[in-house]
């Protein structure tokens, strides 16, 4: 009989305990006290997001799966389809850098080609403490190994990303990773279990006793002792995910799967319930068949293993011994574990005991929601102090591509493996990665964006300006943007300050990404993200696929050329508030990021694609972090090359150079090019500015601020490697 | 033409090795098993790059104790040509089929990056294409590239001009900037750059057609 507190050290709740006792109308047995506990944990359920997560904008031609299955699916034409999702690994990660980032990249390449998908790229987006924080040099190494040591061995090219650094971190490190595969419409596969008396089939790895309980340490806060929750960290071994991708994607050849779905959090326990829920079955298991890298291993103890690199198969019988050649063929356990029945339980059985017998809706459509208060935050008290006028401008610009958030992150970059696959078109460091299509002329182009800096300070500007930007990078490289995932990253939603928070940044995607025609196809919630009390800033990542239909125009796309024309698409800077510019040069956060006019973003970004696959630009890059001419310096830097601008007198040059309005880009185009160009431009009658031209080996503005390439190159490039090397 | 691609367990480049091969010379290659015990008849044999056995224990250790090794090594005292890549450097001085070993790079971390790279010589089986001391562009990615021998050892490779390229400037911590090495027969060349990878200026570069080229051209005396 288990004991008072039980309930309480597996994360149930007095309320949730007696929902739990008057659903079962009987004491559970230690094993289903587990089963309720992983299943109503916030890592799984959603409790305190489903409520508003349906309000996303989920729809669209495009569309093939939105939410809800292991990842979404996207349409891209000639029967081929993009399969991918977002996920967090925040938690373990804080605890154990590599193993939790390992694990974060393998878990969310599962979930891809669980689907039938062959993984094409893996993206990333970090977040640290400050960058002079005694822990973050550890952290940073310990992930970006991580991170490449899975994705490198796998085979699959990492191929863009970013990394930001606050304070707001210093206990709680976001690792947030994104896959993207590639799959044909007849060869998509769905996680419903159906057809009663059909085996249940367990493949991959065997089962230790790492990782248990993991979704629950992921449901809750951190605090000094976290580090003693390493052995609830699992770890990972890309080896045999490698093994267990082909054997997968060779078994998706034959008519042999039903359903399936990977083991990730709370492994055997929720991969079975969600596809016997989906299918409205019962779902029977028997845990003496399933491989144990450990003797003597408890029900209790395999239903919550975490262990990695397992998936859960519901098979046709008849293709079941075919099934298990296969698997052998590459070395990768395959045990028959149960079957499907018609009871609509979960019945797990162990050395002829029934340890659980639970009705699967009691774990899914009964587990608990809760719409949770929400109230606005305090406004923090506005910053009175003044702007500089007379501030040295190089000196400026030279701090800001310095500064943690903007600088180049080829420190980290260069240890993932980019050109693997052989289809990965543009150097690191774009606004999108961009990776071709076998045998087609087709590419895709995926980015993964976020302003914590913005969420914090207007959590439904700042989540719009994560769609745009994100449909902005894309955009950048001259592909159409189709859809998104996103991994909403907060603190604790009992707050109702941060509840209101995550109310407000659902609204604010669901409103871009229905004006953009850039919906939501899958995505992860990550709550709790605190320490000590402290929570880290609003950062709702999101990640974007985009389509490049002919990537012939690539071939003279990318770099600035000598005599090119530099121009704006947009308006000039206007409004200094949330920027860089004020973070790191005069070291103050105001409370008013910039707002997102989404007509004039989808203008501005449906002529920029018109313009880049006319041919008719040499290069194109968005306005974000820094403005207008760190824009500007980081085109230069990358095509090696410089630059003669001038900016207009009458207006207020920090402004002009710094401001981070939105819906901007800065383009070159060639001479002969201009009339074209302008000609689209005139009619679309949107706004545009004449800079400057590329010339010589020094970026000028207004003739008097002079730096030279080395100068710009210096600030750029030397703050990681100097911070790593110290 | 017969040419072979050795697939191990945790081998990841067999497919891009294929495809570089039929696109550029229009030969469809045999991938085989490692579990195979006998190479059909092949002008050349190619172990691609990738993590064979996950690189536990140390990177080609395991693989190049598999079955498929003792004929790779007949054929290979025979003359029958073969290019290692990578992890397929890694295994062929593993099973001593070429000289020194693969250690980890002396930075610690993976690197991957398009790289400079002198190509020595251009009177091999596998160079004859590239000019004398011709500089070319092709990725590297790996974490064990850095290349060690015994000092003596380390002289007659000069001596004998084995070194089939080096990196332009040092990247891994590599001897002498050895980034390619042939056997003192000159049938094998092991490399740490990714020529499969560079077949195309669209993904960076293409100057690893002239060693495909080179190949067929040598194949087809």
């Amino acid at each position: 009989m288990p004991d008072k507190d039980i309930y309480q050290s597996h994360g149930i709740n007095e309320d949730e305990k007696k929902l739990l006792l008057e659903s079962l109308g009987r004491e559970p047995t230690i094993t289903e006290i587990g089963i309720f506990s992983v299943m109503w944990s916030e890592h799984c359920s959603y409790k305190s997001s489903r409520y508003w997560l349906k309000e996303l904008h989920t729809s669209g031609k495009q569309v093939i799966q939105g939410p809800g299955e292991n990842a979404g699916v996207v349409d891209i034409g000639d029967n081929q389809a993009v399969i991918f999702k977002m996920e967090s690994h925040n938690h373990p990660s804080f605890i154990e850098p590599y193993q939790g980032a390992a694990t974060g990249v393998g878990g969310i390449m599962r979930d891809v080609f669980t689907m039938g998908a062959r993984p094409i790229a893996l993206l990333n987006s970090l977040r640290f403490g400050e960058i002079n924080h005694p822990k973050t040099k550890y952290l940073l190494s310990g992930v970006v190994s991580g991170i490449g040591g899975y994705g490198n061995c796998v085979g699959i090219p990492t191929i863009s990303g970013e990394t930001g650094f606050d304070i707001s971190y210093n206990g709680n490190n976001l690792v947030n990773a994104m896959c993207v595969g590639l799959t044909t419409h007849d060869k998509i596969f769905y996680s419903k279990a159906s057809g009663i008396g059909n085996p249940v089939v367990y493949v991959g790895a065997k089962t230790g006793r790492d990782g248990i309980h993991g979704a629950t340490m992921a449901s809750g806060e951190f605090d000094d002792e976290s580090e003693k929750n390493r052995p609830t960290v699992q770890v990972g071994d890309p080896y045999a995910e490698k093994l267990l991708l082909e054997a997968c994607l060779e078994l998706m050849q034959e008519d042999a799967i039903v359903s399936i779905q990977d083991m990730g959090a709370a492994g055997l326990t929720s991969s079975s319930v969600e596809m016997a829920d989906k299918g409205q079955v019962g779902i029977e298991l028997n845990l003496d068949k399933i491989p144990t890298r450990q003797k003597n291993m408890t029900a209790y103890e395999m239903m919550l293993s975490e262990s990695q690199e397992r998936m859960l198969m519901v098979l046709t019988p008849e293709k079941t011994q075919l099934a298990k050649e296969v698997f052998e063929k590459w070395g990768v356990d395959f045990e028959i574990v149960g079957q499907i029945t018609d009871t609509n339980n979960l019945v797990v059985k162990h050395k002829n005991k029934v340890e659980a017998n639970i009705p699967i809706t009691y774990l899914t459509d009964s587990a608990p929601i809760y719409k949770r208060d929400v109230s606005p935050r305090k406004q923090k008290q506005k910053s009175t102090a003044k702007i500089n006028q007379n501030i040295d401008i190089k000196d400026t610009i030279l701090k800001l591509l310095n500064s943690p958030n903007i600088c180049s992150k080829k420190w980290i970059w260069e240890q993932y493996d980019r050109s693997i696959m052989a289809n990965t078109l543009n150097p690191a460091g774009d606004d999108a990665g961009i990776v071709r299509i076998e045998g087609t002329k087709k590419a895709i182009a995926m980015s993964s964006d976020v302003n914590p800096k913005y969420c914090t300070a207007d959590a439904k500007k700042g989540a719009k300006q994560a769609v745009a930007e994100c449909w902005r990078n894309i955009i950048s490289m001259g592909a159409e943007p189709l859809a998104i995932t996103n991994c909403l990253n907060f603190g604790n939603p009992e707050k109702p300050e941060i509840m209101y928070d995550f109310v407000k940044t659902i609204e604010g995607i669901t409103e871009a990404s229905r004006e953009l025609n850039f919906p939501v196809v899958s995505g992860n919630v990550s709550l709790y993200n605190e320490t000590n009390g402290k929570p880290i800033n609003n950062t709702p990542t999101i990640g974007g696929v985009g389509l490049i239909n002919d990537i012939s125009f690539l071939e003279k796309f990318g770099h600035m050329l000598e005599g090119d024309q530099v121009f704006l698409i947009g308006n000039k800077g206007k409004n200094l508030s949330c920027s860089a510019f004020e973070e790191v040069i005069m070291g103050r956060n105001t409370e008013d990021p910039p707002d997102v006019n989404l007509k004039t973003e989808k203008i501005n970004g449906e002529i920029v694609k018109k313009l880049i696959n006319d041919q008719l630009l040499s290069s194109c890059h968005d306005i974000s972090d820094g403005g207008l001419i760190i824009s500007i310096c980081e085109l230069l830097i990358k095509s090696n090359i410089g630059a003669d601008i001038n900016i207009a007198n009458n207006g207020n040059i920090l402004e002009e150079l710094f401001a981070e309005n939105q819906s901007r880009y800065i383009i070159s185009v060639s001479s002969s090019n201009q009339d074209k160009m302008f000609e689209i431009l005139n009619n679309a009658s949107i706004q545009y500015h004449h800079l400057g031209n590329i010339k010589g080996n020094e970026l000028k503005v207004n003739d008097k601020i002079v730096i030279s390439l080395n100068e710009l190159n210096e600030a750029f490039e030397n703050l990681i490697p100097e911070l790593m090397a110290s | 033409m017969e040419i072979s691609i050795i697939r191990f367990p945790g081998t990841n480049c067999e497919v891009d090795t294929y495809n570089a091969v039929k696109k550029v010379l229009g030969i469809t290659s045999k991938i085989l098993s490692c579990k195979d015990t006998v190479i059909p008849k092949s002008d050349l044999i190619i172990i691609p790059g990738g993590f064979s056995y996950g690189d536990y224990l140390r990177s080609g250790a395991i693989a190049a104790r598999e079955p498929i090794m003792s004929d790779l090594i007949k054929k290979a005292k025979n003359g029958v040509n073969i290019l290692g890549i990578c992890n397929g450097f890694q295994i062929l001085t593993e099973c001593n089929l070429l000289p020194g070993a693969l250690l980890k790079n002396s930075t610690l971390k993976f690197i991957s990056k398009i790289t400079n790279i002198q190509i020595t010589r251009n009177d091999t089986f596998f160079s004859k294409d590239y000019d004398k001391n011709q500089s070319v562009k092709i990725p590297v990615a790996h974490h064990d590239g850095n290349y060690f021998v015994d000092q003596e050892t380390l002289r007659a490779i000069e001596e004998n001009a084995q070194v089939a390229m080096r990196y332009a400037e040092p990247i891994n911590g590599s001897l002498n900037n050895i980034a390619g090495l042939y056997n003192n027969s000159f049938n094998i060349l092991g490399m740490m750059p990714h020529p499969e990878r560079a077949i195309d200026n669209q993904t960076g570069s293409n100057d690893g057609i002239k060693l495909f080229q080179s190949m067929l051209k040598s194949m087809s005396l």
